[in-house]
């Protein structure tokens, strides 16, 4: 590098996108996606279930304050919390098997970057036009036009981005109650600042950030690389096919594609899918369809882009059959993630109809070990933890079992054995476990002994094993 | 290094297409040039800006004595201390109902609200003033003869209305008239060695631990003529006194041989400070605080 040349551009400007309109069957699986997947976050929080009096009748609430969990007949306390780490595991490795199989299937179809930035394109395509005006938009200069047409495209980008903003805190709250209260003005700091800060990701992300967050900000795409190999189908150009390229009507020399651009154009991210796999591209698969209604309209195969794998590249440029889909898709690790994920699957399904509806932990108070008591019997003391997770209040009872020791049990503050939980609550219960003069739990260092609760309205019961701290005098 | 042709073969096809290069080129190693978006660059300079501007408005550069106040007056201290007068604010007609009701009225039943502050009020109170002698979990120190709260067994009275007034005046000391006091005369010099040793076997007897039966009868009369006056006949102790009662399984000090003598011999002499600001000016606590404890100590299991 010699001093006189001009230094190198270390940082550059984002190059605008100006993706074309496409139809075709993958762009209508990308609609019904769209949809399917707004809708479902839009509408959820606005779907009832009745539980009863005293409980919320939102079918799905996060409620953080009195630390539950609603989801429609489910109801999950933080002591179940496994459910929910079980879930996110199972997320996890569901992206693992898709990625595996089908590469950046995630990021094409169902990323919330890709859907609502495919939302945005969809306004600003109703609003703006199509490829051709928007670039003439983006040169032309500022005049009325063009700040009209902006700054409709904007309000409603911020529309949306509220909507999605305001949606979110919807999952944590009353959301008939708690439009009300933002309307009003009345609802809560954090709502706000909540909805404020999705608004303004929603709106920035999805209107002017769009690619540069999957290529610069989300650690996901860089980490996907490790689960993808060459059997994994993704987006490519068969290019044995297609090379070399070439406009015109004389083809004798030429391959198949007919360098129309078709398939640059209509591209989200700015990439040209003929110079192979590229970290930008999120195999939205729209080239695809626009290189596929190309190619109905030159009179050639459909595939020029395809979905494949790149073993079957290899396959097809050498003459030979390609595999089978199944094939690729059936391997030993997508069949090693399939296998784990629904053994985690399995194992929650079946922790979720074998739990009970009441609870019990038992923390013995180990300070002191024991107490002597006058007349020469030993107390020990557990702080029980009941949880009544019915929507009834309740009266439990708590009983011992300890192989026949004689071991007396007694309620901090209740006349005999029994304590009423509230409805949907813990209740802690100081009990005192006693073991007569000389009794054998007495004398002995530890007996293991076991709690019973009963909830004598349901008579379902559940237990816990703790110990029992005697003298020991040997 | 312009010739290729021992280079591996994907990097022959990358450079045949003359990429773009930053130029730098280190032992014929080249960086391709792929820069780095501009709104990244401005974000950084945005991050650094951000990071001044927040060295001014809050504190944040250490000097010799503490930080740099910055110009917003932010201080996590004086937010808690806010936050401490917040909540005394928030509980003082709790405080003040504490320490006006009946005490035997705060229970669960009648005063709900009452009650779960004390028991919580005084718990946190009892750690902080009582937990040196009584321990944290109110179990005593048998060798030092710091009663344990726990169990049944009361020197001076287990009601609320006696476990406050102890607490309140507290015993044998010398900042409140009201203390409860009393004294136990030391046995040595005044009765012989083989009266104590035969009275230390009686009073081992009557608490039903193993004892020489000869010494053991020897030692009631003993006991009689010299301890029943306030250890009661029966020795069964007598709580105006804060006599103990040495027929039960429970021992302030220890019911080893060993022990019984040393007291018998020696005496003891248990003191426990007045907590009440309105008794004794030594007092530290608050009616409410005082209340609040005696209910917590009164709920330990022992409470009569």
């Amino acid at each position: 590098m010699s001093a006189t040349e001009e230094p190198q551009k270390l940082y550059a400007a984002r190059e605008p996108v100006f993706p074309k309109r496409v139809y075709g069957r993958f762009r209508n699986l990308k609609w019904l996606i769209l949809i399917v997947t707004l809708g479902i976050y839009y509408i959820t929080p606005w779907i009832r279930w009745d539980r009863g009096p005293e409980l919320p009748d939102q079918a799905v609430l996060l409620d953080l304050a009195n630390r539950r969990f609603f989801f429609f007949w489910i109801e999950i306390w933080p002591h179940e919390f496994y459910f929910v780490a079980g879930l996110l595991i199972m997320a996890g490795l569901g992206l693992f098997l898709f990625t595996s199989a089908l590469g950046r299937v995630w990021c094409g179809y169902s990323c919330p970057q890709t859907v609502w930035t495919d939302l945005f394109f969809t306004v600003e395509r109703w609003i703006e036009g199509d490829r051709n005006a928007r670039l003439r938009l983006w040169n032309a200069k500022w005049d009325f036009r063009k700040w009209r047409l902006r700054l409709t495209k904007w309000a409603v980008w911020l529309l949306i981005a509220v909507a999605t903003g305001g949606a979110w805190v919807f999952y944590f709250a009353d959301a008939p109650t708690l439009l009300v209260q933002l309307l009003t003005g009345q609802a809560a700091y954090v709502a706000y600042a909540t909805v404020g800060i999705l608004t303004a990701t929603t709106f920035v992300f999805g209107g002017f950030m769009r690619e540069q967050v999957c290529i610069y900000m989300c650690p996901w795409p860089r980490i996907q690389a490790a689960m993808m190999d060459e059997d994994t189908i993704t987006v490519a150009y068969r290019d044995w096919r297609g090379e070399p390229r070439g406009k015109g009507k004389a083809r004798e020399n030429l391959g198949d594609c007919i360098d129309c651009n078709a398939c640059v154009n209509v591209c989200p991210v700015g990439i040209d899918i003929r110079d192979g796999q590229q970290l930008e591209c999120i195999t939205c698969a729209l080239c695809i369809d626009a290189c596929d209604d190309i190619m109905a309209k030159v009179g050639k195969p459909r595939g020029l882009i395809d979905y494949m794998a790149l073993t079957d590249e290899a396959n097809e440029r050498a003459g030979n059959p390609k595999k089978s889909v199944w094939k690729h898709i059936f391997r030993l690790r997508t069949i090693i993630y399939t296998v784990l994920w629904s053994a985690i699957g399995v194992g929650l399904t079946v922790m979720l109809f074998i739990r009970s509806d009441i609870d019990m932990t038992v923390a013995p108070v180990r300070n002191p070990q024991f107490v002597t008591l006058s007349d020469g019997s030993i107390r020990n003391t557990y702080d029980v933890r009941i949880r009544n997770m019915t929507h009834d209040e309740s009266t439990f009872q708590i009983t011992v079992a300890a192989d026949g020791a004689p071991l007396l049990v007694e309620l901090e503050g209740q006349d005999g054995n029994t304590v009423p939980v509230p409805i949907d609550s813990t209740y802690l219960q100081r009990v005192y476990v006693t073991a007569p003069a000389d009794s054998a739990p007495a004398r002995e260092e530890r007996t293991d002994f076991r709690f019973w609760v009963e909830d004598l309205g349901t008579n379902t019961r559940t237990y816990t094993d703790t110990t029992f701290f005697g003298r020991d005098l040997e | 290094m312009t010739d290729n042709t021992n280079k591996h073969p994907e990097e022959q096809q990358l450079m045949a297409g003359d990429p773009e290069t930053t130029g730098h080129s280190w032992d014929g190693i080249k960086e391709f040039n792929n820069p780095l978006p501009r709104w990244w660059l401005w974000t950084f300079y945005a991050t650094i800006a951000w990071g001044l501007v927040y060295t001014v408005l809050y504190p944040a550069w250490p000097l010799v004595n503490g930080a740099t106040p910055g110009i917003l007056g932010f201080s996590t201290r004086a937010n808690v201390a806010e936050d401490i007068q917040r909540f005394d604010d928030m509980n003082a007609d709790v405080r003040t109902r504490i320490a006006e009701v009946e005490l035997a009225a705060i229970t669960p039943d009648e005063n709900p609200d009452l009650y779960n502050y004390a028991i919580q009020g005084g718990a946190a109170t009892f750690a902080t003033w009582c937990s040196q002698c009584h321990g944290s979990g109110a179990a005593g120190v048998q060798a030092s003869g710091y009663p344990n709260l726990l169990d049944d067994d009361w020197l001076w009275g287990g009601t609320i209305d006696e476990i406050h007034y102890t607490i309140s005046h507290g015993i044998r000391n010398e900042d409140d008239l009201d203390a409860r006091y009393s004294e136990m005369t030391a046995f040595e010099g005044i009765l012989s060695d083989e009266e104590i040793a035969s009275v230390v076997q009686y009073v081992r007897n009557i608490s039903g631990q193993e004892a020489n039966a000869t010494l053991a009868a020897a030692g009631e009369t003993v006991f009689l003529d010299n301890c029943a006056a306030c250890h009661m006949d029966d020795g069964t102790g007598d709580r105006f006194m804060g006599a103990p009662n040495l027929t039960d399984a429970i021992w302030l000090y220890g019911g080893s041989e060993e022990a019984i003598e040393e007291t018998v011999r020696h005496a003891r002499f248990g003191v426990m400070p007045p907590w009440s600001a309105d008794a004794s000016e030594a007092g530290r606590l608050s009616e409410a605080e005082v209340r609040s404890v005696a209910v917590y100590v009164h709920s330990l299991g022992g409470g009569e």
